[in-house]
């Protein structure tokens, strides 16, 4: 379970891994680089004799044309155009004949009567009323139940499997508990489940809820099936109550509209006092902002409202808008800090983005500044160097600012390769220097400027007698 | 690339039979509606739809105009409406607002709903609800699968995983039973299914039953086997960060559909270039199974043989020339194109990736996979949520911390929990909630303290020993137990041993040789075993429901070796890279069905809930 430090850096060395590195060896992308510029060198000729045949015609939006999301994109614009003008309608020359004596359907024909596009062509029996795998695959014979056809007595298994089949059946006949239970369970054990909603469906019309909500309670499968149609139909009231009868017999409750468990309700308290926060905070930053009095505001306005955001991203506007307020305001990033008991690693990863973003180097600079027993200071991060130098680097630190936190990475390698990065010059130098790698500095003294401050330093050091290099 | 190819693998049956029947349907459901009409097609179903027919099929059979469902009042004039839609409540609907707001303004119009690939009971209930059942006409356009290339087909289902997984709810195991239905019946006879998984027993059942009420034409067999899985026994795999060219492309730019669109700092223009990814694109096809790092030295040399290829021209004369416009040039000047495309994709892979810290991502994910330095680990994922780095990624994490770890310890839970909302917003505890419910973020639980012990007392005993460690120490509790299976199965190689992604040893290369997807690996070894057979401590630790039947009609040639995999609840490009890496090791042929193609970002965002 654990390795030692020693064995990690090993592993993480192996060849295993090297193979694959996206990181600071340029080399791949200086190889694909040199690869695009081949290519590139030939498309002149591709072009100057293209013919289209090879070429996909593509529409402005990058869709091949001809192809359907183009032509309904195509469609989309051209409605634009024309909701600018607006024309008169049209009038229908000829009203489409609607056969009015097909409304007043029941939901008993919704599963016996036949659903109309099916009509065309399906036969006295239905065969070929089903799948369309029966369509082009006619080898698949007729169910063998279908001689029951004409009958239309059907028990609750042969109903279950027709309407499995996408087939008709009355489900009005099954009229006593059991039968509508025996209906249930059949539908379930088929693992259909657009079959156990459908009786869901007829059980929710012909039973009252106590008694469904009842039986629901020992046939989870079931259960789980009602409750996610009620979700799609937005049935909240019928829902809630469900869940709420329902939220002692499920292994694992879903939380909507659920009272939380302790630990999450402590969430939500959290999540109301923030709100409150957030409201107080916004309106007063509102007004200042307006007043065009506050000089942070006029030199970096709020893109957005606060209210509604997370916590840590109130916390960053507070650091960013409020640094420095004292402890007591409602803003004041202590405060919150305080308040939501954020941990010291959050508020200072969240401070020192804040601070970093506005370019306060000072501040950037207090976050690491603690005190040692002797008075000395020294500087100290929750966070690994190498990420602060990240963050900094991310919000265009200056060079002078980079390499304090740079000098500070614990890894040499690594402390060697972000210095070279950033062109922190003295920590490479000084970094060989500890390591006594002559030929190393020997090769860095070649990427300096000719004649600089840092090539005489590189001089000094590989002529000084008192180094043993090991190199 | 192909290595050691076995010369005499079996060929892979011909698929575009599926999009000729797809077609031919839709064209016959199109003329049950004669006469002018405008098509609504629902905006999921479009790329799909795209793959079968264009829009000169439409119009040929009296289609007018075509929009996309947006829930918003229709501008057509047509008298006839037409609805291409997947069987979904809210869709119904508003096909319900819309034809009832005609209704009221005086319109007449006739109304058709296309179901695919089945209707619901549920929807046709709307229908009747609104008062429009038989005023809006249903039908069915059993489109059920989509070949996306020679070797994947898509059921095109996304929702299939939240609505079994999550929800609980079976309506698309009729029509999993349909597809394989479909393809038994154009392929088969089947001779024998594999499967492991709640769903694909169900899967399996409701095919058997649909092929015993049908009828079965003596025919040569082009699919021998079958091998079932649902995405839960392994959770593992699609939450790792993919470094497969294929794979990769899919995190980033997200192909949709066999599909991807390039960005215009990838095609190096000012527009964007919707690209077809298959084995009809060579490039792609030659570095599409390639680990990452493979993947420049390749394009480098196609470069350099291209521009040799293209300096030939130099010095010719006239005829010559000639014969090399006719002959080569179309050639390369296709190749040119994809290249160029596909050497942008890597630059800009290569790109962002350097800039999201990656190799410092990957190094955590196989120190959880290989369950080291955990600590530094959960370190980590703090960082990543304190400095509000996507939040999807940050779950991800977790719920491969907490899938490898077998549950978090209760205080790291809470407080990893606690930081993720305080960073990503509170809404977030419906997440959660789901997370936890399908086991993929949990809480170690009290008793399960003891499984931290067996897992340790596992590592210095032998097998046998831990074996029955672990049956006394088996809760209910849906647990993954990971370590063990890794264990059992070898899925961890042993991080001494150098790995050479070139010359791939085993199906590890896809992770970096860091982890052997359990998927495969349980595949591999039931083919091998030709059943279950030796891995019931296996599938006890997988939580049971693993089968394998026998048909009696079965097929004794090449077919054999022809294995149908399907996937209920998704699969990843890294699996379908792994599998042809076994196909090719052992002289199979894999074809790969599933409800859709997933990666960890998709799995991720359907189970999210912060929007309610």
């Amino acid at each position: 379970m654990t390795k030692s430090k020693a064995d990690e850096e090993d592993y993480w060395n192996s060849s295993k891994f090297k193979a694959f590195t996206f990181d600071d060896e340029d080399d791949e992308l200086i190889r694909l680089k040199e690869s695009r510029q081949a290519v590139n060198s030939i498309r002149r000729l591709v072009e100057e004799d293209d013919d289209e045949d090879d070429v996909e015609k593509v529409s402005w939006s990058g869709e091949p044309v001809g192809s359907i999301s183009w032509s309904v994109k195509e469609t989309a614009a051209s409605n634009q155009r024309t909701d600018r003008e607006p024309a008169f309608p049209k009038i229908p020359t000829d009203t489409p004949s609607l056969s009015k004596s097909q409304s007043g359907y029941s939901l008993s024909s919704l599963f016996k009567g036949e659903t109309g596009g099916r009509g065309n062509f399906q036969s006295f029996t239905d065969t070929l009323s089903d799948s369309s795998i029966r369509l082009y695959a006619p080898e698949l014979r007729k169910p063998k139940s279908e001689y029951k056809d004409y009958v239309s007595d059907w028990s609750p298994e042969e109903t279950i499997q027709r309407l499995q089949q996408g087939k008709t059946a009355p489900l009005e006949k099954f009229r006593s508990l059991q039968d509508k239970l025996l209906l249930l369970d059949f539908a379930v054990s088929a693992h259909d489940g657009n079959v156990i909603t459908a009786v869901l469906i007829y059980l929710k019309r012909t039973l009252s809820k106590e008694v469904l909500f009842r039986e629901l309670e020992s046939r989870q499968t079931a259960l789980r099936h009602f409750i996610h149609y009620l979700t799609e139909t937005k049935d909240q009231r019928l829902l809630l109550e469900l869940l709420r009868f329902a939220h002692t017999c499920l292994p694992v409750t879903p939380v909507y509209l659920l009272p939380f468990s302790a630990e999450d309700s402590a969430h939500v308290q959290d999540h109301y006092t923030l709100l409150e926060r957030q409201i107080i905070i916004e309106a007063t930053d509102q007004q200042a902002e307006r007043g065009g009095k506050v000089e942070i505001f006029q030199k970096f306005p709020r893109r957005a409202s606060i209210l509604n955001m997370p916590l840590i991203t109130t916390l960053y506007y507070c650091c960013f808008y409020h640094y420095s307020e004292p402890e007591g305001t409602y803003s004041s990033p202590l405060n919150i800090r305080q308040t939501f008991k954020i941990s010291g690693k959050q508020y200072f990863v969240t401070a020192l983005a804040a601070r970093a973003k506005l370019k306060a180097w000072l501040d950037v600079d207090a976050l690491f500044t603690s005190r040692n027993w002797l008075g000395f200071t020294r500087k100290k991060s929750p966070l690994s160097f190498q990420r602060v130098v990240d963050v900094l680097q991310k919000n265009s630190a200056p060079t002078q600012v980079l390499q304090d936190y740079v000098g500070l990475v614990e890894d040499p390698d690594m402390r060697i390769s972000l210095a070279q990065k950033h062109k922190c010059h003295d920590i490479v130098i000084n970094t060989y220097r500890d390591m006594k790698d002559r030929q190393q500095l020997l090769g860095y003294r070649g990427k300096v400027g000719r004649g600089s401050a840092e090539e005489r330093k590189i001089d000094e050091l590989l002529n000084n007698q008192q180094i043993r290099w090991k190199n | 690339m192909a290595n050691s190819a076995r010369r005499d693998s079996p060929e892979l049956p011909d698929f575009s039979l599926l999009k000729r029947l797809a077609r031919d349907q839709l064209i016959y459901l199109l003329e049950q509606l004669p006469g002018k009409k405008d098509l609504f097609i629902e905006a999921d179903l479009m790329s799909p739809l795209d793959r079968i027919a264009n829009v000169s099929t439409l119009k040929q059979h009296e289609v007018d105009k075509l929009y996309k469902v947006e829930y918003k009042p229709v501008v057509s004039t047509s008298d006839q409406l037409c609805f291409l839609i997947r069987p979904r409540i809210q869709t119904v609907k508003w096909i319900c607002d819309v034809a009832n707001a005609d209704k009221a303004a005086g319109k007449f119009r006739r109304y058709k709903i296309i179901f695919t690939p089945q209707k619901f009971y549920a929807c046709e209930a709307v229908l009747e609800e609104q008062g429009m059942f038989g005023d809006v006409t249903t039908d069915e356009w059993a489109f059920y699968l989509l070949p996306l290339d020679d070797d994947i087909i898509s059921l095109e289902l996304p929702e299939f995983f939240r609505d079994n997984f999550l929800a609980g709810d079976q309506r698309w195991m009729r029509t999993a039973g349909s597809a394989l239905h479909l393809l038994h019946s154009l392929y088969g006879p089947f001779s024998k299914v594999y499967g492991i998984g709640r769903y694909s027993k169900m899967a399996y059942e409701s095919w058997r039953e649909q092929v015993e009420q049908g009828e079965q034409r003596a025919r040569q067999a082009e699919i021998g086997n079958v091998f079932l899985i649902d995405r839960d026994v392994d959770f593992v795999t699609p939450l790792c960060s993919q470094v497969v060219y294929e794979g990769l492309v899919d995190d980033i730019f997200r192909i949709k559909c066999g599909c991807v669109e390039f960005s215009p700092d990838v095609t190096a223009s000012d527009k964007s270039v919707k690209v077809m990814l298959n084995s009809q694109d060579k490039v792609f096809n030659e570095i599409r199974n390639e680990h990452f790092s493979n993947v420049f030295g390749f394009l480098s040399q196609k470069a350099r043989n291209l521009q040799t290829a293209y300096d030939k021209r130099r010095g010719m004369d006239i005829k010559q020339m000639k014969t090399f416009v006719s002959e080569e040039l179309k050639g390369l000047k296709q190749e040119h194109r994809l290249l160029s495309l596909h050497i942008g994709a890597s630059e800009s892979i290569m790109k962002k990736k350097t800039k999201q810290d990656f190799q410092e991502l990957l190094k955590t994910e196989h120190s959880l996979l290989e369950g080291f330095e955990i600590r530094e680990c959960i370190s980590y994922i703090e960082e990543h949520i304190s400095r509000q780095v996507s939040m999807i990624e940050s779950l991800r994490l977790l719920c491969l911390l907490s899938i490898t770890e077998n549950g978090l310890l209760p205080k790291d839970f809470r407080s990893l929990k606690a930081q993720y909302l305080q960073s990503y917003g509170v809404d977030h505890l419906l997440t959660f909630s789901n997370l936890r419910q399908l086991g993929l973020l949990v809480e170690q639980q009290p008793g399960e303290t003891l499984t931290v012990m067996e897992s340790r007392v596992g590592k210095l005993v032998n097998d046998k020993t831990a074996g029955k460690l672990t049956d006394a120490f088996s809760s209910l509790a849906k647990k993954s137990n990971f370590r063990a299976l890794s264990r059992k199965l070898n899925l961890v190689p042993k991080s001494d041993e150098e790995y050479d992604l070139r010359v791939p040893r085993d199906m590890a290369y896809i992770f970096s040789g860091a982890y052997v997807p359990l998927s495969c690996k349980l595949i591999e070894q039931v083919l091998e075993r030709d059943g279950w057979t030796g891995l019931e401590e296996v599938t006890r630790l997988l939580n049971g429901n693993e089968f394998a039947v026998t048909g009696s009609n079965g097929a004794k040639n090449d077919a054999q070796r022809i294995i149908l995999v399907m996937f209920l609840g998704g699969c990843t490009f890294s699996e379908i890279s792994a599998l042809r890496f076994l196909g090719r090791e052992k002289g199979y042929k894999f074809i790969v069905v599933t409800t859709a193609i997933t990666n960890s970002s998709r799995l991720i965002e359907s189970l999210l809930d912060n929007h309610v």
